[in-house]
This record gives structure tokens, sequence and C-alpha cells, in this order.
């Protein structure tokens, strides 16, 4: 029942073996060994699972690996450069120590890096409206609005393109 | 509850200690106690090694939960021994290396686990000092300590490693320990970074969830649909034909567990397995009103305090404030691996109690203690004791019924909300009399509440997997009653108080939540001061100012004041505060919040919260302020709209739809400011916020809106 399936992930061609209706998610984590994205709720309701999609911020734990075969997957571990220069939001997180337990970290950078791609300089609405999808349990919620600021007035990210055709 | 005067010894002159020299400068603080922990674990090794790449690597019973720990004890650790923080590596709780510690709960692991680091390495310090001295021949007051290297007279160097040659400093800390003085801190008191967040962003393994082995299988549990429902029907031959993927159905009574090798195929079969099944109804849930149900169950009385007399003859004002059962919820659903080999048992687990867990698997698995091994790993945040024991359990229970392979068990978002023990509902009576000058001059308080604990602590019916291995599954045993009424003493000068606690067995599951009964008695304690204010016709902060003499304090309580003097309130907003020292024994902290609000008060912002928090020395002040905004935050959540939900069946809060918690549009903005004692203790602070946060929120909802509410959460109707 499974199919080789032919996945652009992080800038790279992968040939994975998965069940057509396997989420993204299953594949990322265990075909390909990544962490970024996690298990929150397996219902598109907490951003754990956050991955970019053709540059947009969608959950993965409900999508079919065979929906997204022809399309670019950018994780968390994609984010930074080869050099292991981190992204600017990246580099913002750590700096404003935006975390406590950090399991919804990789939901609020991707949807983060999204964000600062539509909207360059964002205000505080466009911000909290822009992360809402992305849920927290810690109460980071100050130290991350902090690290989005920090990311906006950072030059402009080059290591990921979320422009496409 | 009184202040512990132990510690306070601490900033005084050195006395009794002769190796003395320029690293002991005048003024080295000597405690006069040793931490519990290292009572306990007396050995410098049981706390630290010194590895032969120049590292030291530090052992804590404690688990990072997100609180900050791990940095917290590596500051203390390079800060005694004088080491870069590149230097210091923290091996986190592990039944075989580290120090029974047990709980990583109760806001105790700075004030325990720190310490006891602080002293080991204070004294692994001395008898490194020592042996260079020994070695070189040479007073140990020409010696010095910088980054792993001793220095002495003649450019003699020599590096920690070189020095023991293998060995390891195994000889007992005994009082008296010097510590570095204070003036000379590199490290502590500072707003040192946390590691592991640069660990986090770049998607590196950090979590029990992220642990992969070599052919490792996956695990779901098929949950019953409802609290003691017993499996009626189940035939593994058809699941099995039916069901592809299959490696293992594992089942013991009411216990029902699938094993695969690929995980989504585990998670289909948990559901089509849901419906080849079937169960009994199990034990109903009361339907209706909880805070009348639980006042109507019969409950067992505690008299837990008695001072003065009831016999004044002012009028008693009286209040009576509920709050519901609130979940931990946390981010990432539990998880364990586990493994049998060999006749031995090791499982991964983000428990809080590594020993304790081990304990309690031993009795529930009929081994003995020393064929297990548990491995602290954090998860996702848990603020109390969520499902990671449970998780923890059933894939022991799996592992032994799998051999040879790591078996990974995931619970699922429903089972961690439906399933996990909440934080019990309670309910205040409060009564107060006013004497002369507008002062309480009498105070009777009754509490109505569950346990706040049913941690395994040696108790196997504690856990899920236990329970339903039965052939009647079990009720877990009575735990921790005392939780109940923490901080359900007012910590203002009041003559007269009659305090009394009513236990009641109620219909759910519950357990540890940060703060336990502390949330909701400072939340009426904090309520009733503003309506006795108001009552004795002063305002908040002098009202409780009357009633303070503690000058730490009074001190929290003005520098709150002096923060939001001048934030203007429009209509339709209002400020409100609330304190407390927690467990009248740990952090001051005070709190005030200001909401945006309508008259009937069906719709609510909480726009910005302050707090000043005073933890005595402080070791990480960012640490410090990171618990204290998101201790804020979640209890703004919790105290505006959380609440567990039940229909006759079972719990209907089962995700983040039916049990909806603070997204961004709803968090409040938030200040805090930290007042650092360095000559004072070490005072627990990751659970401070929590009581004042929901009271100063209640407040300034009745100055917005004239409305009190005395019922949490505020917003009613909420929640689905």
């Amino acid at each position: 029942m499974n199919n080789a399936l032919q996945l652009l992930v992080n800038g790279k061609m992968h040939t994975v073996q998965s069940a057509p209706d396997t989420p993204l998610l299953y594949v990322l984590r265990n075909e390909l060994q990544l962490n970024g994205p996690k298990y929150g709720c397996g219902l598109q309701q907490c951003g754990a699972c956050m991955v970019l999609l053709n540059g947009k911020a969608q959950p993965s734990c409900m999508l079919p690996v065979a929906a997204v075969n022809d399309q670019e997957v950018v994780t968390l571990e994609g984010l930074a450069k080869d050099t292991g220069t981190l992204h600017p939001v990246q580099a913002a997180f750590v700096e404003a120590q935006a975390a406590q337990c950090g399991y919804c970290l990789n939901g609020m950078v991707m949807s983060a890096v999204a964000l600062l791609a539509a909207h360059p300089h964002p205000d505080d609405e466009t911000i909290r409206n822009g992360m809402q999808q992305a849920l927290y349990r810690c109460g980071s919620y100050s130290r991350i609005m902090k690290a989005v600021k920090i990311a906006a007035a950072a030059k402009p990210a080059n290591a990921i393109k979320t422009d496409h055709p | 509850m009184h202040r512990r005067q132990f510690l306070r010894a601490a900033g005084c002159v050195t006395i009794g200690f002769t190796m003395g020299g320029p690293v002991f400068s005048y003024g080295s603080p000597v405690q006069q106690q040793l931490p519990g922990s290292l009572r306990n674990h007396p050995r410098i090794n049981a706390w630290l090694e010194i590895l032969d790449t120049g590292q030291v690597r530090i052992f804590t019973g404690k688990l990072e939960l997100g609180q900050g720990i791990r940095t917290a004890i590596a500051q203390v650790a390079a800060e005694e021994l004088d080491l870069d923080m590149q230097q210091v590596e923290v091996v986190l709780a592990d039944t075989s290396r580290t120090p029974n510690e047990g709980y990583t709960s109760g806001s105790a692991s700075v004030e325990n686990s720190a310490m006891s680091v602080r002293y080991a390495s204070a004294y692994a310090r001395r008898k490194l000092l020592e042996l260079a001295a020994e070695k070189w021949n040479v007073p140990i007051d020409q010696l010095h300590m910088n980054n792993g290297i001793i220095t002495g007279p003649g450019n003699r160097s020599i590096s920690f490693a070189d020095l023991l040659q293998g060995r390891q400093l195994s000889d007992e800390v005994k009082l008296p320990v010097t510590l570095k003085s204070k003036e000379q801190y590199r490290w502590v008191g500072k707003p040192v970074l946390r590691d592991d967040i640069g660990r986090m962003v770049r998607g590196e393994p950090v979590y029990v969830q992220d642990l992969r082995f070599p052919g490792m299988v996956h695990a779901r549990m098929v949950r019953p649909p409802a609290y003691g429902a017993q499996l009626r029907t189940f035939n593994e031959q058809e699941a099995l034909k039916k069901i592809p993927g299959i490696l293992k159905i594992v089942r013991k009574e009411n216990f029902l567990g699938i094993i695969t090798a690929n995980e989504y195929e585990a998670v289909k079969a948990q559901r089509a397995l849901q419906s080849l099944v079937t169960w009994t109804e199990g034990t109903p849930l009361p339907e209706g009103n909880v805070t009348q149900y639980i006042k109507s169950l019969p409950a067992s009385t505690e008299k837990v305090l008695q001072k003065g007399s009831m016999d004044g003859t002012a009028p008693w004002i009286t209040a009576t404030y509920s709050k519901p059962y609130i979940m931990h919820a946390s981010m990432g659903p539990s998880c364990a691996v586990a493994i049998y080999d060999k006749d031995q048992l090791h499982i991964w687990s983000h428990t809080q109690g590594v020993f304790p867990l081990r304990r309690t698997l031993s009795r529930m698995l009929n081994m003995p203690e020393e064929k297990i091994q548990i491995t602290g790993v954090p998860g996702s945040g848990c603020y109390g004791h969520n499902g990671a024991d449970d998780a923890a359990a059933d894939a022991a229970v799996l592992a032994l019924e799998y051999p040879g392979k790591h078996v990974r068990l995931q619970w699922s978002r429903e089972e961690e909300h439906g399933w996990e023990p909440y934080g019990s509902a309670m309910i205040m009576e409060l009564a107060a009399q006013l004497g002369p000058g507008g002062k309480i001059s009498a105070w009777k308080y009754n509490l109505w509440s569950d346990t706040h604990s049913t941690r395994p602590a040696g108790a196997p019916q504690n856990l899920l997997a236990y329970q339903y291995m039965q052939q009647t599954p079990q009720q877990p045993e009575r735990g921790f009653t005392a939780g109940a009424y923490r901080n359900a003493e007012p910590y203002y000068d009041i003559d007269n108080v009659t305090i009394q606690a009513h236990f009641f067995n109620g219909p759910v599951r519950v357990s540890a939540l940060r703060g336990l009964g502390a949330y909701a008695n400072i939340f009426a304690i904090e309520s009733f001061m503003d309506e006795l204010a108001a009552k004795a016709g002063t305002d908040p902060f002098t009202f409780r100012l009357m009633h303070l003499t503690d000058e730490r304090a009074r001190a929290v309580l003005e520098k709150l004041r002096d923060m939001i003097k001048d934030v203007p309130t429009a209509p339709g907003t209002g400020i409100g505060i609330g304190f407390s020292c927690y467990k009248n024994a740990a952090s001051y902290c005070a709190v005030a919040a200001l909401v945006k609000t309508n008259k009937a008060v069906t719709d609510l912002t909480v726009q910005k919260m302050w707090a000043v928090i005073d933890a005595g020395e402080t070791i990480n002040p960012d640490g410090l302020k990171n618990q204290t905004e998101g201790g804020m935050i979640q209890s703004a959540s919790w105290t505006v709209q959380e609440q567990v939900r039940f229909n006759k069946q079972h719990i209907t809060s089962v995700n983040w739809n039916s049990y909806p918690i603070f997204r961004f549009p709803q968090a409040p903005e938030t200040e805090v400011a930290v007042i650092d004692r360095p000559n004072e203790s070490v005072l627990g602070a990751g659970e401070a916020a929590q009581g004042p946060a929901a009271a100063a929120i209640a407040n300034a909802v009745y100055k917005a809106s004239g409305k009190r509410i005395r019922d949490l959460p505020l917003l009613r109707g909420q929640g689905g």
C-alpha cells in the first residue's frame, strides 16, 4: 500500500515510502527524522506541527502526504543556513528567551516567519492575529511578541525564499 | 505556618573555617544547615563529576519542565567552581545516575536541588584546592581557581582532571561550607541565557517525543468511553484480520493497547479498534451545577487553624467563592518510550518523579526496583501531575509484552484532555468582622475540596494502567490533602482566625495542578479583601497594608502601587490587585490587572498585567521574570474562561475547541519587576503568580463593571 513519493523538504528532494493518506507530520518526523514539527492535537487546532508550504504556514497533522508532493515544504530545521547561521526569527526567539517548555515554539517560529514575509513591519494587532493559529500554554506570549518585533527590525531574511510563481 | 528561619544565617561572617584565603573573602556566608536533598545524598560525587574533557557534570534529581531549572543549577555550579557556563553540563533525573529528589514540584527545585548543587560545588572547590596545596606543598591561600584550572606560586597550574587522575571526589559534604562571597559573583543573579532554547529553535531533539531508537515500534492505547467502564466484547482475531499493520495487541482485563511498526498505522488501528470493541457504561458523572453537586457530597472535616476567639459581636460580612475543575492541558500529549530486554526494563518519561514512579511500577509489575531504570526526559510543560506517569506505566506494560524492542507510546489529544487528572473544583466560604479603624478583627474560612495529589508515589492504584488492568477498574486512593489548604491562612495580621477544610470524594480524576489549593484560596481571600476594603471605606492597597507588618510583603505591594499609579483607566476598564506570599513561606508576589469589560461581563479582555516578585536571592532574574509572566498569563486564561466540562458519560472537554485556552489575541501585555534580595535565602517562585493574578482580574472586573463575580470562570458559558 505504501507508495514511493517525492517530497521537496528544506531544499532537498526526498523519496519516502508512505501510505498516501499518511499526514505529512508523521512522514516528516518518522521518515525524515525531523523534530521541528510536533504532534500537539492532530486536529489542526494548536499549530505545534506547523510547516511552511510554499511559504505559507500550515499545520501538517491532517494534511495527506500525497497532497503535498508538488509543493515546497520548509520545516524549522530548514530555516537556518547551512552554515548554521540562524534565521532572524530563530535568533530573535533566542534573544528574547521566548520559550519555557518550548513545545509550542515550532508553531510560533513558523507562524512568525510566514507573518513577516507577508507583513515585514507588522503592528501589534497584525502580530496577534497573524500568530493566533499557534497555541501556547506556558504563557510566553509577551516574549514571543518581543521576538517577532526583534525579527521584524532585523535585516530581511534571505535564508528562506517565500515568493513562488 | 511560619516563615522558615533556618536559612536566615546567610550573609553572616565566616566562622569556624580555617582554610580561608583570598579565594574565600571576608563576609562569605556560612549556612548553618545543609539543603534537604544534600543531607539525603551527602557525597560530592552524588552531585558532580569532573570529566577528562575539563567539563564538570552536575547531577540533579529534578527534571527540566520549562522552568529553566537546568540553567539555574548550572549557574550555581559554575559560580562556586569558577567555571565558564560552557564547562558545566547538567544531567537530569535518572534512577541510575542522579540523586533521588522525589518530585519536581511545589516550586522547590531552586530551594532544594540548586542549593544542594551550590553546597556540593563549594565543598568540591575546597577539596580540589586542598589536593593542589598538598601536591605542591604550598599554602592553600596562594592558590587560585579559574575555568577548571588551579594555579599557584611559580607559574604552576593543573586542571581539575589532572589533579584527580581519574578519581572522583567522594567526600561527604559537611558543615561548615564556605560559599563564594556574593560580591565576586559572575553568574548568579545574572540573566544567563538558557542554552536549551537555542537547541529548540534549531529543531534539535529535546523532548521525550523526539527519542528515536533503531527498530522502535509505535503504540497507542484504546481507552474506554467512561471512567470505570469495563471491556465487554473484544475479538482479537477479528481485530487482527480487519486492521492492517498490527504487531501485537495487548489486553489485560480492561487495559487495551496496540503495537505497530509504523506510527500512523497505530493511529488508524486505535480508531478502528474503538469501533470493534464494546464497553460497559461505567460510572455515570453528575449532570448540572458542579459547585452545588460537590457541596452536596459527604465530606470529612479537618481543622486547619484556630487562633484567638470567634466571640466578637460585630456583624459578620460573608461571601462564597468557587472554582471549577481546571486541566493542565499540556501542549504536547503525554508520551513514553520503554524497552524490556534481558530482564531489565528501561523507561524514558517526562514524569516529575522518576524515583517515586519506579517504586510504583516495581509494585505494579511485581519487579524488583533494581531491574527498572527510568530516565527523565523533558516533555511539554506539565504544570503538575498530568498524563506523564500514566503514559510511562502504559508503555511499561506494553514493552513487557513485546520484549527486545523500544516501544514508543504516544497519547492522543483526546486522551490527554479526557484522562489527565484535573485540578479539583473548590468552594470557599469566607466571613469576617471589622473592628475599630476598619481593621479585620475576626476571620472564618471554610473550604471544600477533593485531594490535590494522586501522584503515584508508590501507589499503583493511582495509575490508569493499574486501574484498568483490574477486572473492575478501581478508584485511586486519597493523596495529599494538605494541598487543598495551601495559602488558606491569610498572610495578614489578624488575631482571631479559624480555618476548616472539608474533603469530598469528587466525580472526576484529580491531582496536583500548579499551586494546588493556593490558586483558589488566594483568589477567594484577595477578592474578599477588596470587598472588605470597600466596607471599611478604604482603598485596596491601604487596606492590605493596614494588615501587613512583614516588610517584604509591604515592599511588593508598595512597588506595585508605584508601577501602576499613572495608568489611566478609561470608561469600561478597571484595575485590580492581588497579593500573596506563596505557601506563606515562599515568594512574595503582588499582581495588578487592567481589564476592559461591559456591565454584564459577557465580554472581557485582560489588557495588561503587572507583577512585583521577591523570590529572595535571585539566581536568574530573566528566568524568574519568565516564570512570573507566564504564570500570570496562564492564570488569566484559567480565571477568565477555563472549566472542565462533562456529561453523564464522560469528560466533554476533549480538545482545544471544547476546552479553549487563551490564544494570542486574548493575552495581556505583562510587566514584571523583581525585588532581588541577595542576602536572603532563595524562595520558590514558579507558582507564585497564579493566585494573585486571579484575584487581580476579578477585582479589576468589579472596578470596571460594578459586578462582583465570585464563581470562576469569570466568563461563564465559555468553553463549549
